[in-house]
């Protein structure tokens, strides 16, 4: 039986926790301590399949829970907290959430994609590269499964972070998220220095952006006296904790906002917290650059509007001057840098830091428009980022080795594999935010939100960089279908049934959320007519103790 | 009721993903590969392409690449069977209001709807461009034989260009518009770059591609101004007194004028924004310089008429002499430049920017018969420009070669090509008794009236026209035959066809054009009627006194 919904009452007893608002979280996590017993205890040769029967069974779980939750919230009301107001259930987290938990679903399948009977993971990560050790562990096939545990644990941390409704919370998804993460970027099979190098620097610069978040939500704790997101959005409101008498309290504020957005920031790749966002992404094995290209950054952009919007939406004015000068250098340096490179990988992920520069420019917007515009901005962009980097899994070095990334050597590839160009094409295209395609309609979506905040200036400078990236997209194009092909051009392997998937659901997804968006924006997303303020959509205690009483 | 102009829209839609999808003759031998790599190393219409064909014949192409060149004629044809039957229906007496309506909410969220429409000038552009649309499938019939699909892809690629063509000038939400002004760029992309000609081809496609590419997202911010500010997309809600954006503030006004007009001045393309248009018609099939210069250029003027001026009444009297005089650096520099090419395909490119300049004209000088010049000028710039674009490629098929130094005393060899050569290169100078004349002379007219420096300015770009038109004739046509041209072809029935219908539109409209000014005067009126409310010295005669000046031009 479900149990009724208007439950969450705060007591100073032990918390009553309401489990079933919590079940998909649950879920997740008891997934991932189940495939650590797995590894323990199930015999070697059938643990890849339990492992993914399991990460599988449990993401879809997650998502019909969810589907559930969101059936039964109260239609007046945006949604409840849970578990002594840690986290929030409401609407906007549950589409994140959701959203998350689809794209996990899809990046399974690259991860558990096999050629020859190899994933993309090393045979044992603990060899040193090149060593005996290490070839003797390639002969007998061994391999990493423990790579499912942790995926679901990052899912778990990814599923937590946009949805925490304290400082404190938030921190412990972000180390949940983080932690597998730096771990399953180090595990690529080919180009394993490459990739350990890549874990090392993600991991160096995450623990120390980490440091900032975490200073910042200190600072936070001393200006409001809690950490709880509707505690200090009534101390911000009112000017400051008690201790604090006619607004002097403000520079400590400031100075958590400014530190909490920088580990926030870092997060989502924004300029100048981007240096690691190329490295990592090329350096990662490619399923966990898919990954952390589509999860990671809805989660982190999920906990970034939660910030500004929920604790910090009484003082927009204090924080939208920072994102104003971020979102600019996000979207204007990075569409420059990217017009240089010559790495698929790399150049996707300049990518994704110019996108995150668009989505940066809804959250400037501080309305229930932006909100939604950046939510379905990262949507359209996750299913459309996994399609492409599925696409670069596929095309590999003449002997059908390492992926090859480097773009002057994809001459030709049109011509070759017509099809699988063209689906690249289409996700390119869709980047560019071509109409007809998903990225359209989310580029229309965030600047919309924008202009009618009177961002104007920043969504010209958005229009130019975009202009900017069509180039370097566009090239991609220019070289797959206008120039021959070389005789040390790529292969492309044949796409598994898991790969070829993902590219399906990928291509179907920007063409569907691009020609007939209707249904997602009108029923899944925060509709305008609820305020202009985003709070109005999002909980936190304060409002959930509002509409109990 | 019959959706006329879904049908229209979505018709050349299908046909394009059938000439697609249609099963390919599977060769998989290995010598399918050589012919693969030797057709494509040849690139485009250079003379080794001769040699390759019959190897890539014999191993790809073949048959049902012929039933895709037949079935793609069958599309354009039933398109334009489709559109005619609508244009048929008209209402001439209602043309100034908007026709076969179609109103459907599409993302309700944003207020975007399909709602399609069409008024007189709408009307004649789209006829313009399905007549355009068989005839270039026609002449392109053996262009891409040497490739390894046979050219179905540019056939597919040209039938969902005319979809778009239909739905641009067609769409009545200004999101539609802007949908389908940013997506036609993409089938534009791929015919220059993968199925153009010569080896700059690849760059000439980006030039063009980012060119336009910047300009729609400027536009593109201006779309979002209108939302924001007018609380709607539809045309028929954003026009009028009573509307949101027509209460706006001068000054934003201003900008949103400005984030269309250079959308439009890209795509027309006016000086100084034009310099992708020769390179990508110098790498473009005829087929897709036709569709370039004589289609997808009108989406410009036609928004600046449509766009810029219906939706910001307020903001054009501040911008008419700034774009009067783009408008005649345009005819001149165009027309200067043009001159100076020996690449016909160049040439006739900057032919059209100076004759894309006498259009702006047209439209900023606010009177009633500039626009209406202006709006025949589309149409008969479109059958003109788009018959001398075959034409050259009908030499550059033969010769290999769009030099002009290559060609001389062609008409002694091909009697009928330098014929029609001669006729549609006199149109293009605007010769009494052709289609483009009465176009011009109504330019100039109303020009006048408007100001008289600017038309005895314009009347310089019409002499200079008879200067390039008649010394690429010259050079190319007359004097002793050059060598390599010996045993060249005269046009053959193919190609005649495809020519033969676009000499007879240029007569017929150029001594009876009254049909199709019955059509654009009404709607011509209507956007008058907006810049006279704005401009004190508009000087707008009424249409009325437009169409019986005409009458005495007869």
């Amino acid at each position: 039986m479900i149990p009724h919904m208007d439950l969450p009452v705060i007591t100073e007893a032990p918390p009553q926790l309401d489990w079933w608002l919590l079940a998909p979280l649950v879920t997740v996590f008891a997934a991932g301590v189940l495939g650590v017993l797995f590894e323990a205890f199930a015999p070697k040769e059938r643990r890849r399949g339990l492992q993914i029967g399991l990460a599988v069974l449990a993401l879809l779980a997650t998502f019909v829970l969810l589907v559930i939750q969101v059936g039964m919230l109260p239609a007046d009301d945006p949604g409840v907290t849970v578990a002594a107001g840690v986290l929030a259930v409401d609407r906007t987290v549950i589409f994140l959430q959701g959203t998350i938990t689809v794209l996990a679903l899809v990046s399974l399948l690259l991860i558990s994609e096999r050629r020859d009977g190899r994933d993309a993971f090393a045979a044992q990560a603990a060899t040193v590269p090149g060593s005996e050790e290490e070839r003797a562990h390639i002969l007998a096939g061994s391999q990493h499964t423990e790579v499912y545990p942790l995926v679901l644990f990052a899912v778990l941390g990814m599923l937590m972070f946009p949805a925490a409704n304290d400082f404190l919370t938030m921190f412990i998804a972000l180390e949940v998220m983080s932690l597998p993460l730096y771990l399953l970027c180090g595990l690529a099979r080919r180009r394993r220095l490459f990739s350990q190098e890549a874990a090392v620097k993600y991991f160096l610069l995450g623990a120390f952006s980490s440091g900032f978040f975490l200073f910042g939500a200190a600072m936070v704790y001393g200006y409001a006296g809690s950490v709880n997101f509707g505690e200090i959005r009534a101390a911000v409101e009112a000017g400051g904790a008690e201790i604090f008498q006619g607004g002097n309290g403000e520079p400590l504020m400031l100075m958590g906002i400014g530190l909490v957005a920088i580990g926030l920031l870092f997060k989502v790749g924004a300029v100048p917290f981007h240096n690691w966002k190329p490295d990592v992404y090329q350096g990662a094995p490619t399923p966990i650059t898919a990954l952390m290209a589509s999860c990671t950054l809805v989660a982190a952009f999920g906990a970034l509007l939660r910030v500004f919007f929920v604790p910090f939406g009484g003082s927009a004015e204090s924080w939208q001057p920072m994102l104003w000068v971020v979102a600019v250098l996000t979207m204007v340096v990075a569409a420059v840098i990217a017009v240089t490179q010559r790495d698929v990988k790399r150049l996707l992920a300049y990518s994704s830091v110019v996108h995150a520069g668009f989505i940066l420019t809804a959250v400037v917007a501080n309305s229930t428009d932006g909100l939604a515009g950046a939510m379905f901005y990262l949507a359209a962009y996750g299913f459309t980022t996994l399609g492409a980097f599925a696409v670069v899994t596929l095309v590999r070095t003449k002997d059908g080795g390492q992926e090859l990334g480097d773009l002057d050597r994809w001459a030709g590839l049109g011509r070759r594999s017509p099809a699988l160009a063209g689906a690249l094409t289409l996700f390119l295209l869709a980047f560019a935010g071509i109409p007809l395609t998903s990225g359209f309609i989310g580029k229309f979506a965030v600047f919309e939100a924008a202009v009618a905040a009177g961002a104007t200036p920043l969504v010209v400078v958005g229009v130019l960089s975009s202009a900017v990236t069509a180039f370097f997209y566009v090239r991609i194009i220019v070289v797959m279908f206008f120039r021959d092909p070389e005789e040390e051009g790529p292969t492309v392997v044949r796409a598994g049934a898991a790969t070829g998937g993902v590219i399906t659901i990928g291509v179907a997804a920007t063409l569907l959320l691009g020609l007939y968006p209707g249904p997602v924006l009108d029923n899944l997303l925060p509709s305008s007519e609820s305020g202009g303020e985003p709070v109005a959509v999002m909980v936190d205690q304060a409002s959930t103790e509002t509409s109990s009483e | 009721m019959i959706p006329w102009l879904t049908i229209a829209i979505a018709l050349p839609a299908v046909g394009a993903v059938l000439v697609w999808a249609l099963p390919r003759v599977t060769a998989t031998s290995p010598a399918r590969t050589v012919g693969e790599a030797s057709a494509s190393a040849a690139g485009g219409g250079t003379t080794t392409a001769t040699a390759v064909r019959p190897a890539a014949t014999a191993t790809g192409g073949g048959a049902s690449a012929e039933t895709a060149k037949r079935l793609a004629l069958g599309f354009s044809l039933a398109t334009l069977l489709v559109v005619a039957a609508m244009a048929l229906r008209f209402d001439t007496s209602q043309a100034g209001g908007l026709q076969f309506e179609e109103v459907h909410p599409w993302i309700p969220r944003f207020g975007i709807h399909y709602a399609v429409g069409v008024d007189g000038i709408a009307l004649a552009l789209i006829l313009m461009s399905v007549i355009l649309v068989p005839l270039v499938i026609l002449a392109a019939w053996k262009e891409h034989e040497d490739r390894s699909d046979g050219g179905r892809g540019y056939f597919a690629l040209i039938l969902a260009l005319e979809a778009m063509m239909i739905g641009v000038f067609a769409a009545t939400d200004v999101f539609l518009f802007y949908v389908f002004f940013e997506v036609m760029l993409i089938p534009v992309y791929f015919m220059i770059g993968r199925y153009g000609r010569g080896d700059e081809r690849s760059k000439a496609a980006i030039k063009f591609l980012l060119y336009s590419l910047a300009g729609g997202l400027i536009m593109l911010v201006a779309v979002i101004g209108v939302y924001v500010i007018g609380g709607s997309f539809l045309w028929t809600d954003l026009v009028g007194e009573g509307s949101a954006l027509a209460a706006v503030d001068p000054a934003t006004a201003r900008w949103l004028f400005l984030g269309f007009f250079i959308a439009f001045a890209i795509k027309a393309p006016m000086w100084p924004v034009h310099t992708w248009l020769p390179s990508a018609a110098q790498s473009s099939r005829p087929g897709t310089a036709v569709l370039l210069v004589g289609v997808l250029d009108k989406v410009g003027t036609y928004g600046m008429l449509r766009y810029c001026l219906e939706l910001f009444p307020a903001a054009v009297s501040w911008f008419v002499w700034p774009v009067v005089g783009l408008s005649l650096v345009s005819i001149i520099y165009g027309a200067i430049l043009a001159v100076g090419q020996n690449d016909m395909m160049r040439l006739v490119a900057y032919t059209s920017v100076s004759h894309f300049g006498f259009i702006t004209l047209g439209i900023f000088a606010l009177t009633a018969q500039a626009q209406a010049g202006a709006a025949l000028y589309m149409v008969n710039h479109g059958f003109a420009t788009g018959a001398l674009f075959l034409i050259v490629g009908f030499l550059i098929a033969r010769r290999g070669s769009a030099n002009i130094t290559d060609y001389g005393g062609v008409q002694k060899l091909a009697p009928k090509l330098a014929g029609v050569f001669l006729v549609t290169g006199l149109a293009g100078l605007a010769l009494p008794g052709l289609a483009p004349f009465v176009s011009e002379f109504l330019v100039l007219i109303g020009v006048y009236a408007f100001s008289p420096i600017p038309a005895v300015i314009g009347v310089i770009g019409v002499v200079l026209a008879a200067l390039y038109i008649l010394w690429m004739y010259q050079r190319t046509m007359n004097g002793p035959t050059k060598e390599g041209l010996s045993g060249l072809r005269d046009l053959s029935a193919r190609e005649t066809w495809a020519v033969a219908p676009l000499v007879a539109l240029l007569l017929v409209l150029g001594v009876y054009p009254q049909p199709a000014l019955d059509v654009i005067n009404p709607a011509v009126e209507r956007t008058v009627d907006i810049g006279a409310g704005t401009v004190a010295d508009g000087g707008s005669e009424g249409a009325a006194g437009a169409q019986e000046e005409e009458g005495d031009e007869e």
